[in-house]
């Protein structure tokens, strides 16, 4: 198995470890501020609103590439349960990096927030002001962003099966090198 | 990879890959870590020294009325910092006069915090939200003290009442806090919210256009001649009769407060509010502020925001006093817990008292 057919399109593959490292540290950021009442509080959530929308912006352009650009298939001999786990896990990575931040849009905008990109710039509210709706949506943002973590976590681990022990090119086609 | 590792080791790569992400998250979102203190520990805590949870309501502060009106910029500000409230203008105010207490349902009669909180909508979407006491000092310099002191002041639940013994063991080691409760018990309680000075207590940074950065408190000085309180009848007073003389007064005309900033001189402490910085210093009037209308919780627009005091504007930021970042993730935790609860109708609203607009 080899030739640009094994692989994901380069702006595929670019993006995919771009995002992935965003989306790994947004979680973490995520978590952390909560965490804490020290300085680090306001620091990472100055921090957690522009990588957000930054990961919304490219989550669209990533759907817009992945929708023009036929994906590599899978290893012929992947049990189909397997195929399919591959696939639902995929549409839920998708549906979770674009709903995260627009969950957090929305709930900033429902909890009367300025939704503030940096220092003297927000975004327009994409809700109206109802704290019922804030208070709904923020316990999403938390619900959901653990599950997308667990999911990443599974996510990795079915990568690495992939890459280390069944050597069946998967692995490589996003790393464009490896088993 | 050109030697294939074998399946079980493999396998126990992957497993030790992904426990020690796992780990990493665990560690960062201070589940490893008990004694970290987040937002929700200090909510905890406030509702703890309530003795119960009072769904829907701030967590300190529950007791409020919502009030509006504008700020009159004079235009010295913008000496001070590029804030956009301080070119010469109006600007819109929305805010709530509080006392402080989680209990919403208490009675106005006590020596605790008279409270101001504003909320200015400049151009293009900034806000400079505030919350500010009738207190010059606070008492307690750190988020951990302010949680010891809370949890020394639980209620016991055989006699409802906090054990003396605890506060006194407290206090043994905090003297800060003990010449506060000092400062509380001598100073004179305003009569009225319209006639009380409300401070900034903590320090905050003005940034100016040149990018020259000061230390500040401020505070808001009425126009209304001060009068005391007399704190032996606080208990005879009826249960809301600040909140009603409040939506009278505004009733009758407007109020009104001067914005004074006040700039620390060279030694004076800003990370640590229990410390004043006493007098001498220079004070500059940035504007008035004028409240010409008031609602009760119910039925106006004040009660479902959070007046988080580090939502600031380009030219204004935190200082290193550590109760800033503290108060911004507990009111945030406040505010998360009542918006999921749902807002409940207001004291004065259940006492149809409301209507004196
Ligand atoms: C942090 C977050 C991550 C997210 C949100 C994510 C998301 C995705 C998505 C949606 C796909 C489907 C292909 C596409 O349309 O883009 C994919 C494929 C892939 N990912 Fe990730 N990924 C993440 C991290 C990782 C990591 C850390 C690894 C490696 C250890 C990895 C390895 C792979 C591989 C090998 C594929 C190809 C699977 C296939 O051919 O079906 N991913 N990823
Ligand atoms: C991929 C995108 C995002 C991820 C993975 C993410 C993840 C998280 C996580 C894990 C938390 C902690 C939840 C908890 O423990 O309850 C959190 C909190 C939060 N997120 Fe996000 N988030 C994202 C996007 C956004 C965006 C775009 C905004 C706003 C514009 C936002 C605003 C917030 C706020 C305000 C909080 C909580 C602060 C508080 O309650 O004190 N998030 N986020
Ligand atoms: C670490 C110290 C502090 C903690 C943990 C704390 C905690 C809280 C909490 C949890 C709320 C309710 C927030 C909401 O649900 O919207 C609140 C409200 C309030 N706090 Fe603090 N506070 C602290 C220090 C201060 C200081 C120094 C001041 C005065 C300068 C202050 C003035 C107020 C006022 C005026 C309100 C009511 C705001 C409103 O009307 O919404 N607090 N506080």
């Amino acid at each position: 198995m080899n030739g640009p057919d094994t692989l994901f399109a380069f702006p595929a593959r670019l993006l995919h470890w771009t995002m992935a490292v965003l989306i790994l540290a947004m979680l973490f950021i995520g978590a952390g501020m909560v965490s804490t009442v020290s300085a680090a509080y306001p620091a990472l959530l100055a921090w957690h609103r522009p990588l957000g929308i930054a990961i919304l912006v490219l989550a669209l352009v990533r759907l817009a590439v992945r929708l023009t650009h036929r994906p590599p298939p899978l290893p012929a001999d992947l049990p189909p349960i397997q195929a399919a786990a591959a696939r639902v896990s995929h549409y839920l990575l998708y549906a979770l990096m674009i709903a995260m931040p627009l969950i957090g849009w929305a709930m900033q905008s429902a909890g009367g927030y300025p939704v503030i990109l940096w220092k003297g710039v927000a975004l327009f509210p994409i809700l109206p002001h109802d704290i019922v709706a804030y208070g709904w949506l923020r316990r999403l943002h938390g619900l959901l962003g653990y599950a997308f973590f667990l999911l990443i976590l599974g996510h990795v681990g079915a990568a690495l099966v992939h890459g280390l022990i069944r050597r069946d090119g998967v692995f490589r086609s996003m790393a464009g090198r490896g088993g | 990879m050109k030697t294939a590792l074998r399946p079980s080791v493999a396998l126990l790569l992957i497993a030790g890959i992904l426990g020690l992400v796992a780990l990493a998250f665990a560690w960062a979102g201070g589940w490893l870590s008990p004694r970290r203190i987040g937002g929700a520990a200090i909510a905890d805590a406030l509702q703890d020294n309530l003795g119960k949870p009072e769904p829907g309501w701030r967590r300190a502060h529950a007791k409020g009325l919502c009030v509006s009106g504008y700020f009159d910029a004079n235009g010295t500000g913008t000496a001070l910092s590029r804030a956009a409230l301080f070119p010469a203008g109006r600007i819109p105010v929305t805010g709530r006069f509080s006392l402080g207490g989680g209990d919403p349902l208490a009675g106005d009669g006590r020596n605790v915090f008279h409270s101001m909180a504003l909320l200015f909508r400049l151009p293009d979407g900034e806000q400079w939200r505030m919350a500010m006491d009738h207190t010059p000092i606070f008492p307690v310099a750190t988020p951990a003290d302010f949680v010891s002191l809370q949890i020394a002041g639980i209620p016991d639940p055989a006699t409802h009442k906090p054990d003396p013994a605890k506060l006194q063991a407290y206090l043994a080691g905090h003297p800060e806090t003990k010449a506060f409760m000092d400062y509380m018990k001598s100073a004179p309680l305003p009569s009225s919210f319209a006639n009380g000075t409300y401070y900034s207590i903590n320090a905050f940074r003005f940034v100016d256009a040149g990018g020259a950065s000061r230390a500040v408190r401020w505070q808001f000085e009425p126009e209304a001649p001060f009068a005391a309180l007399d704190k032996k009848t606080l208990d005879a007073q009826p249960r809301d009769f600040l909140f009603v003389d409040a939506l009278k007064r505004l009733s009758a005309g407007p109020m009104r407060w001067h914005m004074i900033v006040v700039l620390a001189n060279p030694g004076d402490r800003t990370d640590n509010a229990t410390i004043p910085w006493g007098a001498g210093h220079r004070r500059v009037d940035v504007g008035t502020l004028t409240l010409d209308r008031a609602a009760t919780e119910a039925a106006g627009d004040c009660r479902d925001y959070n007046f988080d005091p580090l939502v600031l504007p380009r030219g204004v930021t935190a200082s290193d006093d550590p109760l800033l970042p503290a108060r911004s993730a507990a009111y945030s935790a406040s505010f998360r817990r009542r918006a999921i609860e749902g807002p409940r109708p207001d004291a004065l609203t259940q006492a149809g008292e409301g209507g004196a607009k």
